[in-house]
């Protein structure tokens, strides 16, 4: 995927001077899941849960080597295909090898991110095959050739209205047309999809070293039959995706539909063991899994960002996240948006092409709340922040007025001087337009009025 | 009870009336207030910009000036935070700073808290008798602190009404260096939430115990012509007592 997260200040200011609606939508349907959220963690344990979950994705992140190799001889004993993939032009190379020795001319696709990271699509049109998302919101932003705004909700930012338009050019559905009404025009369109099929690509929340197991979350049943109809599944998943034992699924399937959606448990939960066996009447004739790293490592060997990998891509941070709320995740550039994004990104890609994002956070602290693997997401924000700092990348004259400030701080009599100073400067200068920063903040704000006199000239001059 | 006011750099100059109130409040209730008076800022600009050698230097100062305080008093969620989270954090890898951080950590208290955790007072007086506030809870004195009854306690029992604010618990948009780096998305984040506050006619203030919150917001409802009055929780709370 092109990245384009050094853009993202213009990005979010244009799209809030130019596509208000995007505010309204994801606003009205990320609190809508936040507040889900919030149900579905009071009715558990949470503190303990997400405790427990941080403790077993630590214990697998540290222990990484030993579960790779033990699932991937558990996959293997299954029956599955085992591939590693470096970065994204290996995943490539891997599922191109794939679909042209299976002459693949159709597939379909359950909704995967790394997929997305990866830039899968492109890959196989290239090839000239057909590839059809078969999650409906994936679906919706295929049409319209966007890229997701959310790892969950992928057509987030779109409204119903936006929605009717599309199918009404696309498929004649009335302009009025019910949601129910678009949903069955493309469950037909899709289902049609789904039998041609000559490969399912899935992505996976998690595997299972124990039992080699792949499990897979969601609510439309399109990921059942993307993996379970066409004659070949391959599944991309990331290499920090592993649970060590079959137990401890039951309770991060849960806490995954929980943070995500609100929801007990997905409608749909595949737990898929391998290929058809001898005897059983359907399943693919081929299950690839192809482990993906693509960054993986090098944050996992950083002392401070590889708690990030804990992540499993609930989106509950971005659901929490008031930032986040005001654009949608186009603005992030890149296929991982919001808080989680803003972290992630920057260890995936490095902080050249993404230095922007980590100051996407007003520091609220809403996402740590959130989140069912307890990242520590402001403290890594300041973290990438920290280094923005030390490797040069920020702004001279930010630098230049940091340390300014550094020294009037730690001078009682600069202090003083620049207290003094507020008050001696024309109404019209703090008001105003020659210091960035100033103009920065009056523009849309009133400006800035100090007290008549200090609070302390006025402990000094005995009125307090 | 001695008590050193941290008055915080915002306070001494855009709301040198809430330091002020704060004085007077701790008197009322029994405190010896010092001033030390090489107080500056508590280095929080230089360290949610990611300066943290910078942030080392003024926290270094600001440890120096309260060192001997018993208690150190805040009338800002945000700055209470810097001491009593942020500064530990940074000398995590150096232990006799660490130590010192630590120990101005434990008795470093935003002013609400203070009053009722420390002094274990709830009820300051009945001076807010039907008034009708909306409460903007700071975000670090939210979820950094785990500050939230204490001041809306102290409101009631005085009482006011807190008025139902679906957004009570969002972030404004301040951010800090936010709110100029990224102005339109912290503009918006404040008109989102003052756009889930009851009619203004339901209301007859806004207060918050953070001094950037406020000139956020003030600034914002200025700037939009809305009528409603932003003032500093300290100062509403000396109201209280009257």
């Amino acid at each position: 995927m092109k990245v384009t997260a050094n853009q993202y200040p213009q990005e979010a200011a244009r799209v809030l001077r130019e596509e208000p609606h995007v505010r309204d939508s994801v606003t009205g349907a990320t609190l809508n899941f936040d507040n889900k959220r919030r149900q579905a963690y009071a009715e558990v344990d949470a503190e303990t849960w997400r405790h427990w979950a941080e403790g077993v994705k630590n214990h697998v992140l540290s222990n990484l080597d030993r579960y790779l190799l033990e699932a991937e001889a558990k996959l293997q004993k299954n029956g599955v295909q085992v591939h590693w993939a470096e970065d994204a032009d290996d995943a490539r190379r891997i599922v191109a090898d794939i679909a042209r020795t299976g002459q693949v001319r159709k597939v379909v696709k359950a909704k995967t991110m790394v997929s997305e990271e990866l830039g899968i699509n492109p890959l196989l049109e290239g090839m000239g095959v057909e590839v059809l998302e078969t999650d409906l919101g994936e679906y919706i932003i295929q049409l319209l050739k966007q890229p997701p705004s959310h790892i969950v909700g992928p057509a987030i930012h779109l409204n119903l209205e936006q929605i009717r338009q599309l199918f009404h050019e696309r498929f004649q559905t009335p302009l009025d047309a019910s949601p129910d009404h678009l949903a069955a025009v493309a469950r037909k369109l899709l289902r049609e999809g789904f039998l041609r099929a000559d490969m399912g690509i899935s992505g996976g929340n998690f595997v299972v070293a124990e039992t080699g197991t792949l499990a897979l979350i969601e609510n439309e049943g399109n990921i059942r039959l993307s993996t379970s109809a066409p004659r070949i599944h391959v599944a991309l998943v990331g290499l920090e995706k592993l649970l060590p034992r079959f137990s401890d699924l039951s309770v991060f399937l849960s806490l995954t539909a929980r943070a995500a959606t609100g929801q007990r448990l997905g409608t749909f939960v595949s737990l898929i063991q391998g290929p058809r066996q001898p005897g059983e009447p359907d399943g693919p004739e081929e299950v690839h899994v192809v482990f993906v790293d693509n960054g993986r490592s090098s944050v996992l060997a950083d002392p401070e960002a590889w708690e990030t990998l804990r992540c499993l891509r609930c989106a509950a941070c971005l659901n929490a996240c008031p930032v986040y709320r005001q654009t949608g995740g186009h603005a992030y550039g890149y296929v991982y948006s919001g808080p989680i994004g803003a972290i992630l990104s920057p260890g995936l890609l490095g902080l050249e092409e993404t230095k922007p994002l980590p100051y996407a956070s007003s520091l609220c602290g809403a996402c740590f709340q959130a989140c069912p693997v307890r990242i520590p997401i402001p403290k890594l924000l300041l973290t990438w922040r920290n280094r923005a700092v030390e490797e040069g990348l920020t702004p001279r004259f930010e630098a230049a007025a940091i340390k300014g400030y550094a020294l009037a701080m730690t001078q009682p009599w600069a202090y003083r001087l620049a207290s003094r100073a507020v008050r001696f400067l024309p109404e019209k200068a703090l008001d105003n337009t020659v210091v960035p920063v100033l103009k920065a903040w009056t523009e849309g704000r009133a400006g800035l009025k100090p007290s008549p006199k200090s609070f302390r000239q006025m402990w000094e001059d005995g009125e307090v | 009870m001695k008590v050193a006011l941290f008055v915080t750099c915002l306070a001494d100059q855009f709301f040198a009336e809430a330091g002020v109130a704060a004085v007077k409040l701790l008197r009322h209730l029994g405190c010896t207030v010092e001033f030390p008076q090489g107080q500056t800022c508590c280095g929080q600009p230089a360290y949610n910009a990611g300066y943290w050698a910078e942030a080392r230097q003024v926290a270094e100062y600001t440890l120096g000036v309260f060192e001997n305080a018993q208690y150190v008093v805040l009338p800002s969620g945000s700055c209470t935070t810097m001491l009593r989270a942020f500064y530990p954090e940074l000398y995590r890898e150096q232990p006799r700073m660490f130590a010192r951080a630590e120990a101005l950590s434990h008795k470093t208290f935003e002013l609400a808290e203070f009053i009722v955790k420390v002094l274990g007072v709830s009820h300051l007086g009945q001076g807010l008798q039907g008034r009708r506030i909306a409460y903007h809870h700071g975000c670090h004195a939210l979820r950094e602190l785990g500050v939230k009854q204490e001041p809306l306690t102290l409101l009631r029992n005085a009482g006011a009404e807190i008025v139902d604010w679906a957004a009570t618990e969002e972030c404004c948009g301040f951010g800090g260096l936010f709110s100029v780096k990224l102005p339109e998305v912290a503009l918006s984040m404040a008109d989102r939430k003052l756009s889930t506050l009851p009619a203004q006619s339901q209301i007859d203030f806004l207060t918050s115990a953070d001094g950037g919150c406020m000139l956020h917001l003030s600034g914002r409802i200025a700037n939009r012509g809305l009528a409603l009055a932003v003032r500093p929780l300290a100062s509403v709370l000396w109201e209280a007592t009257q």
